[in-house]
C-alpha cells in the first residue's frame, strides 16, 4: 500500500496552521443560516491571502464538473471524533455536522482591474496555490462559495456571493448573475453571464434522487476522490490522507478495489474511460435511474450499460430545440450528427446540457465527447 | 362551425384572446426586484402557504423554482398577472416545480427560453387558469412545452390556454390519473398531448390551429408505458398549421392537418367530439413505425402497436382533403382524386401479427369504429402504401367503455 509512505507529512501539513493566534475553527450551524460566509470559519482571510482553517481538508476530483472555466477550491470538514464511512459507489456517509465548501473563482488577467469583470480563462491551479500557502486575493476574482452542510434533517445547500472588496461573502439564497468576460491568453475577451444558482437550483443537481429529493454531495465518492493531491507536506492519495486523518473509515486495504474515474485530460486513460468520466460528473447527477432526467431514458452513470440508454442511436423524447435538427443522441462515428455534441456545444438555455451551471462552452470537453463519438462503431436505423 | 352545440367555451376563449394582447402594457409593474422577491418567497414557503402575485407584468432573467410541498401560487388572472421571460438569460424553463400538493392558477408565463411551466415528480397537482404563450406566434425557436407535468400523479389541468409551443402546448407525460378539461390550445405543434400516461380523461377542450390537435402517444425507451385514455366532448378543428417542430423530436413527424392522433397507445376511446376540417385526417391511428423510429432504437418489451382503440359517436365534418407529405398526398389523389378526401379515420396499418387468431385480430386489440358513416382507410404502411384498404368490416365492433378517472386528492 504505497499510499502510506507519506502519511506523517499529512499530519504535519494539516496541523501546521495551529499556531499562536487564536483563530476560531469551523462552526456547525445546526438550524440557522449565517448571513456571512466568515461565520462558518471554514476559510480564513489573512491580510491578502485566502487559506483554510485548521483541520479543514482541501480536495480535488479526478474529472470535475465544468463551470465556465471557474477554478474551484474545495474543502471538507468533519467534526472532531467522527468520520465518514466509505462506500464503493455512492456518496460517502458523512456524519451530521460535516461542512463542505466549494469556492468558485478566477485568476485576473495581468494588469486587469477586478471591477472590470475580466477574468482569465486558464486551467485550474488551486492545488499549487494552496501548496504555496493560499490564494493571493489581489490576483483573483472570488465569485461565490457554496456550502453544503449536513444537518440532522439532511444536507442543506447555501450559496454565498463574494462582495466587491473580497472581504467576505454574503448569503444569497435567490442566487445572482455576474457579468464577466473570459479573457484568453491571446487577450480576446468573451462576455458571459456567470449564474450563481439559487437554493432550489442547488437541489437541481444535488438531489440526485428526484423521488426523495434529498440533497447529497456529488463529488464525495470513491471514484472522484481516488487520486493524488499535493498537500503542503507532500503528495498522497486523497482517500489515504483522509483515512490517516481519521476522517474516513472503511477504505479497502486492497486499493485496486477502489473505483477510480479517469482524469479527463490525461491521455494515458482510454478515450472511453475519459469520456465516460466526463459524462459521469457533468451529467449523471440527473441522468441516472432515479434522477431528475430519468424521464428522458438517458442514463450516464459510469456503470450504465452501452446501448440506447447511453444515447447510442437513441431518439430524443423532450429535447425541443435541443435536437439541433439531429435525429439521434449519438450517431456512432458522427459527432456532427449527434445531439450530444449539439447540446454540449450550445449555450442557449432551452437547448444546452447540462441545463445549468454554465453559460459558455467547454471547448476541451466538447472535443473529448466529439472524439469519443467519432471512434464509436455502429449504425443507427 | 355553425352547427356546434356548445358555443359557450368558444366565446369565452375568444374573449380571453382578445384581452391577451395590448392590455397588459398599461399596467406593467416596473419592479426589477420582483424576480428576487418571488424566488425568495418560493424558497421560504411553508406547507399550506398561498403565494399571491398581483396584477402586472413582471420580468425574469432566470428560471424560478419551487420545491416545497403544499404550496399554491395564485395570480390575478391569466391576462392580468404576467410573468415574462423575454429577457431570460439562464434556466431551461420559466418555472420549475418539484413538489407535491401543488396548485398554480390565474397567471400567464410568456416567452420562456425553454419550457414554460414544468412540474415534475409530484402527486396532487392542479394547474388552473394558466396561460403559457410565446407571443411572437408559432416559431421553431419557441420553447418546447407550454404546460408540462411529467412523472406526476393525480393531476388536474383545467381552463388553461397554451399558444405557440414548438412541441406540445398542454402536455402530460409519464403520469397516472389525469384530468385535462376546458383547456384551449392554439398554434402549437401538438395542441394537447398525453404521452406514456395511464388513466387520463381529456374532455371539453378546444384545439385548433395546431399542427396536430390532440395526441395520445406512447414513446419507446421511457420508464413507463401509457394506456387507458378517454378523449371526449372536445372541439378539434382546423389543425392545419405547418409543422414547426424541431427535426428529431417525435412531434416533428406529425403531419400538419391532424385532428386526433393515437400513436402506439392502447385502450384509447374517442367519442362525442366535434372534429372537423383537419386537412390530413380528422383521426390518425398509427404506430411508432411511422415516426422515424426503427426497431433497433427501442428497448425490449416496448409495444409499438395501437390496440383496443374505440371511436364512436363523434361529429365529423370536412377534413382529409389536403394531406401533408408527398406519400399521403399521392395516395389521396390516386384513390379519391384531386378534390376528394380521406375518410375520417386514417390508420397506418401496423398491427401485431402474433395476436392474430384465424387471421384476425381479437376484438379487444382492434380499432373499433361505431360512428355513423365515418370510414377508415388503412394506408398499408407495412406494404409501403401499395395496398390501401377501406374495408370497414374488421372495424365494426365495440369495446367495453373505460371508467371515468377519479382523482385521489392527497390529504395534507
Amino acid at each position: 500500500m504505497r499510499w502510506l509512505k507519506l502519511l506523517p507529512l499529512v499530519a504535519a501539513l494539516i496541523l501546521a496552521a495551529c499556531g499562536t493566534d487564536k483563530v476560531k475553527g469551523p462552526t456547525f450551524f445546526a438550524d440557522s443560516n449565517p448571513q456571512q460566509l466568515s461565520e462558518w470559519h471554514m476559510l480564513k482571510l489573512n491580510g491578502n491571502t485566502l487559506s483554510l482553517s485548521d483541520r479543514v481538508m482541501p480536495y480535488d476530483l479526478n474529472t470535475p464538473l465544468f463551470s465556465d472555466y471557474a477554478h474551484k477550491l474545495r474543502t471538507v470538514w468533519i467534526p472532531p471524533g467522527k468520520s465518514a464511512k466509505y462506500k464503493p459507489h455512492d456518496t460517502f456517509d458523512l456524519p451530521v455536522g460535516s461542512v463542505i465548501t466549494k469556492t468558485f473563482y478566477y485568476q485576473l488577467p495581468s494588469g486587469a482591474d477586478r471591477q472590470s469583470g475580466q477574468v482569465l480563462r486558464n486551467s485550474d491551479n488551486t492545488e499549487a496555490l494552496l501548496k504555496q500557502g493560499g490564494i493571493k486575493l489581489r490576483s483573483v476574482h472570488l465569485v461565490e462559495t457554496r456550502i453544503l452542510v449536513h444537518r440532522k434533517e439532511g444536507w442543506v445547500a447555501l450559496p454565498y456571493v463574494w462582495n466587491d472588496d473580497q472581504s467576505d461573502a454574503v448569503l444569497k439564497r435567490t442566487g445572482d448573475i455576474k457579468q464577466l468576460q473570459l479573457v484568453r491568453e491571446d487577450h480576446s475577451a468573451q462576455p458571459f453571464d456567470y449564474v450563481v444558482p439559487n437554493a432550489n437550483q442547488c437541489a437541481g443537481c444535488h438531489a440526485t434522487n428526484a423521488e426523495t429529493r434529498a440533497i447529497r454531495p456529488i463529488g464525495i465518492k470513491a471514484r472522484h476522490l481516488n487520486k493524488d493531491f499535493t498537500y503542503t507536506g507532500g503528495t498522497m492519495n486523497q482517500l489515504a490522507a483522509w483515512t490517516r486523518q481519521s476522517m474516513l473509515s472503511g477504505v479497502p486495504s486492497d486499493t485496486a478495489q477502489v473505483p477510480r474515474n479517469a482524469l479527463w485530460g490525461d491521455v494515458s486513460f482510454s478515450i472511453d474511460q475519459r469520456a465516460r468520466s466526463y459524462l459521469d460528473i457533468n451529467c449523471s447527477h440527473c441522468h441516472n435511474l432515479h434522477g431528475a432526467a430519468d424521464t428522458s431514458g438517458l442514463l450516464l452513470e459510469p456503470d450504465s450499460p452501452t446501448g440506447p440508454s447511453l444515447g447510442l442511436c437513441k431518439l430524443p423524447i423532450a429535447a425541443g430545440t435541443g435536437t439541433g435538427g439531429r435525429r439521434f443522441d449519438i450517431v456512432p462515428g458522427y459527432p456532427s450528427q449527434s445531439i450530444f455534441s449539439y447540446r454540449i456545444g450550445s449555450t442557449k438555455p432551452s437547448e444546452m446540457m447540462p441545463e445549468m451551471g454554465r453559460a459558455t462552452v467547454h471547448d476541451e470537453g466538447l472535443k473529448l465527447i466529439d472524439d469519443w463519438i467519432a471512434q464509436l462503431r455502429g449504425q443507427c436505423g | 362551425m355553425t352547427n356546434w352545440q356548445i358555443p359557450v367555451i368558444f366565446v369565452a376563449a375568444l374573449t380571453l384572446t382578445g384581452c391577451s394582447e395590448g392590455k397588459t402594457d398599461s399596467n406593467i409593474a416596473a419592479d426589477p426586484g420582483f424576480e428576487e422577491k418571488l424566488q425568495e418567497q418560493l424558497l421560504d414557503a411553508k406547507k399550506g402557504d398561498v403565494i399571491t402575485i398581483p396584477p402586472g407584468k413582471f420580468s425574469f432573467t432566470r428560471s424560478i423554482s419551487l420545491a416545497i410541498d403544499g404550496v399554491t401560487i395564485r395570480g390575478a388572472g391569466m391576462d392580468k398577472t404576467i410573468l415574462s421571460f423575454a429577457g431570460q438569460v439562464a434556466g431551461a424553463e420559466g418555472m420549475l416545480v418539484t413538489a407535491n400538493d401543488f396548485t398554480i392558477e390565474n397567471l400567464a408565463i410568456e416567452d420562456s427560453k425553454g419550457d414554460a411551466l414544468k412540474v415534475t415528480q409530484g402527486n396532487n397537482i392542479v394547474i388552473r387558469g394558466v396561460r403559457t404563450e410565446w407571443t411572437g406566434g408559432p416559431k421553431t425557436d419557441n420553447g418546447a412545452y407550454g404546460i408540462y407535468p411529467v412523472r406526476t400523479t393525480n393531476v388536474l389541468m383545467e381552463d388553461n390556454v397554451a399558444i405557440g409551443a414548438s412541441d406540445a402546448g398542454i402536455y402530460v407525460g409519464q403520469s397516472k390519473n389525469v384530468i385535462l378539461r376546458r383547456n384551449r390550445a392554439e398554434f402549437n405543434v401538438a395542441g394537447i398531448e398525453i404521452e406514456n400516461t395511464v388513466d387520463a380523461d381529456v374532455y371539453d377542450n378546444f384545439a385548433t390551429n395546431n399542427t396536430g390537435g390532440i395526441l395520445v402517444f406512447n414513446m419507446p425507451n421511457l420508464p413507463m408505458e401509457g394506456k387507458n385514455t378517454r378523449v371526449f366532448r372536445n372541439k378539434v378543428f382546423k389543425n392545419n398549421t405547418a409543422n414547426f417542430g424541431h427535426k428529431g423530436t417525435p412531434v416533428a413527424s406529425v403531419p400538419a392537418g391532424t385532428g386526433i392522433t393515437i400513436n402506439s397507445n392502447d385502450n384509447v376511446q374517442i367519442f362525442d367530439n366535434d372534429i372537423s376540417d383537419n386537412d390530413t385526417a380528422n383521426v390518425i391511428v398509427s404506430s411508432v413505425y411511422s415516426t422515424n423510429y426503427s426497431e433497433k432504437d427501442w428497448s425490449k418489451g416496448y409495444d409499438p402497436y395501437p390496440e383496443g382503440i374505440y371511436i364512436y359517436g363523434n361529429r365529423f365534418s370536412g377534413g382529409g382533403g389536403s394531406p401533408d407529405g408527398l406519400a399521403l398526398k399521392a395516395l389521396k389523389a390516386s384513390i379519391f382524386g384531386l378534390t376528394g378526401h380521406f375518410p375520417d379515420v386514417l390508420w397506418d396499418g401496423f398491427y401485431n401479427p402474433k395476436l392474430l387468431v384465424n387471421g384476425q385480430l381479437p376484438v379487444k386489440d382492434r380499432i373499433c369504429i361505431e360512428n355513423g358513416g365515418a370510414g377508415i382507410i388503412n394506408v398499408d404502411g407495412p406494404g409501403k402504401y401499395r395496398r390501401p384498404s377501406q374495408d370497414m368490416v374488421p372495424h365494426r365492433c365495440s369495446l367495453p367503455k373505460l371508467p371515468a378517472v377519479v382523482l385521489q386528492t392527497a390529504k395534507g
